[in-house]
C-alpha cells in the first residue's frame, strides 16, 4: 500500500548487538534532517525510534524497522522476534522494566522505553505475543494543528 | 562555553575530539540512565556520566550532545574509544565524581554568562 508520494526504507535490527545499537535511529535524523523536517519534530522521532531500536536489540533476536515518509505523515514501524510482552499494560507504566542486572548497570532498563514512545509520537499502537514477538507503529505528524 | 575553556578548567584527559575544542558548550546534564539522557538532554549539552560502554557514543551523536565526562576515573571500552574518534564525539576522562564534575561545570557555565 505505498503511495506515490510516500518514501519507504527497511533497516535491519541485530539482537544482542549493542555496538551497532543506536545506528539505526542515527540513520533515520540524517534522513529526517537531508528532507528538512522541522528540527523539534526530529528529536521527537528520535526519542521514540532510539527506544524502539534498543528494545529489539534488549528483548529480541532480531527485528526491523520500517519508515515511511508521506507529505502528512512520518511513520515508523518495529517488528521483532523475540520474547514479547505479557503485560503490555504493565510495560507502559513508567519505571517498570525486565531488564537484567548486566543491562541495568549499562544504564537500560529504567522502565521508561515504551513511556518514551508514546510521549513523543502522536499516535502510537503496539502488539505482542509473548515468545513470538511484538509489533509497534507510531506516527508522527507533520501538520502541528492535526498534532495537537 | 567552548570545549577547549572546559577541559582547562576541569582538568579533563582528552580520549578523542582534538579538533572539535572550539565547540560550544551550551549547558550540561548529569545522568548514568541513557533513557534518561535520550529524553531530557539538551542538545550542545557536555554529558556527565559513569557509564562507559560503547552506546554512550550513538545516544551523544543521536542527541547533538557537545561531549561526553566519564567521571570516577573510569576507563571507557576501547570499543568506546573508537567509535567516539570515528563519529567525532568528544570524550574525555575526569578522576572526579559526578557531583565534583557538575559542580565545577554549573558554575563554569554561569560565570561565563
Amino acid at each position: 500500500m505505498t503511495r506515490d508520494d510516500e518514501f519507504r526504507q527497511t533497516f535491519k535490527i541485530k539482537g544482542r548487538d549493542f555496538s551497532h545499537a543506536g545506528g539505526v535511529s542515527t540513520e533515520i535524523k540524517e534522513i529526517l534532517q537531508e528532507i528538512g523536517i522541522p528540527t523539534q519534530l526530529i528529536r521527537r522521532v528520535a526519542i521514540a525510534s532510539y527506544e524502539a531500536e534498543m528494545n529489539v536489540v534488549m528483548y529480541a533476536q532480531q527485528g526491523k524497522l520500517i519508515l515511511s515518509i508521506n507529505p502528512e505523515t512520518i511513520q515508523i514501524e518495529v517488528e521483532d522476534k523475540g520474547q514479547g510482552i505479557k503485560d503490555i499494560e504493565l510495560a507502559m507504566q513508567e519505571g517498570y522494566s525486565t531488564a537484567t542486572e548486566e543491562m541495568r548497570e549499562m544504564g537500560f532498563g529504567a522502565g521508561m522505553g515504551l513511556p518514551n514512545i508514546k510521549k513523543n509520537s502522536h499516535v502510537f499502537l503496539i502488539t505482542s505475543t509473548p515468545g513470538v514477538g511484538t509489533y509497534l507503529k507510531m506516527i508522527f505528524y507533520l501538520d502541528h494543528e492535526k498534532a495537537s | 562555553m567552548t570545549l577547549k575553556k572546559i577541559v582547562r578548567h576541569l582538568s579533563l584527559t582528552m580520549v578523542s575530539g582534538a579538533s572539535l575544542l572550539t565547540k560550544e558548550v551550551k549547558t550540561g546534564y548529569a545522568s548514568d540512565l541513557l533513557s534518561d539522557v535520550i529524553a531530557h538532554a539538551q542538545p550542545d549539552s557536555l554529558w556527565v556520566t559513569l557509564q562507559t560502554h560503547v552506546n554512550i557514543i550513538a545516544v551523544a551523536k543521536l542527541k547533538d550532545l557537545a561531549g561526553i565526562v566519564i567521571v570516577n576515573g573510569r576507563q571507557p571500552d576501547e570499543e568506546t574509544k573508537q567509535k567516539a574518534q570515528a563519529e567525532k564525539i568528544p570524550l574525555f576522562l575526569s578522576k572526579e565524581t559526578a557531583f565534583q564534575v557538575s559542580g565545577k561545570l554549573y558554575q563554569l557555565l554561569n560565570e561565563g554568562k
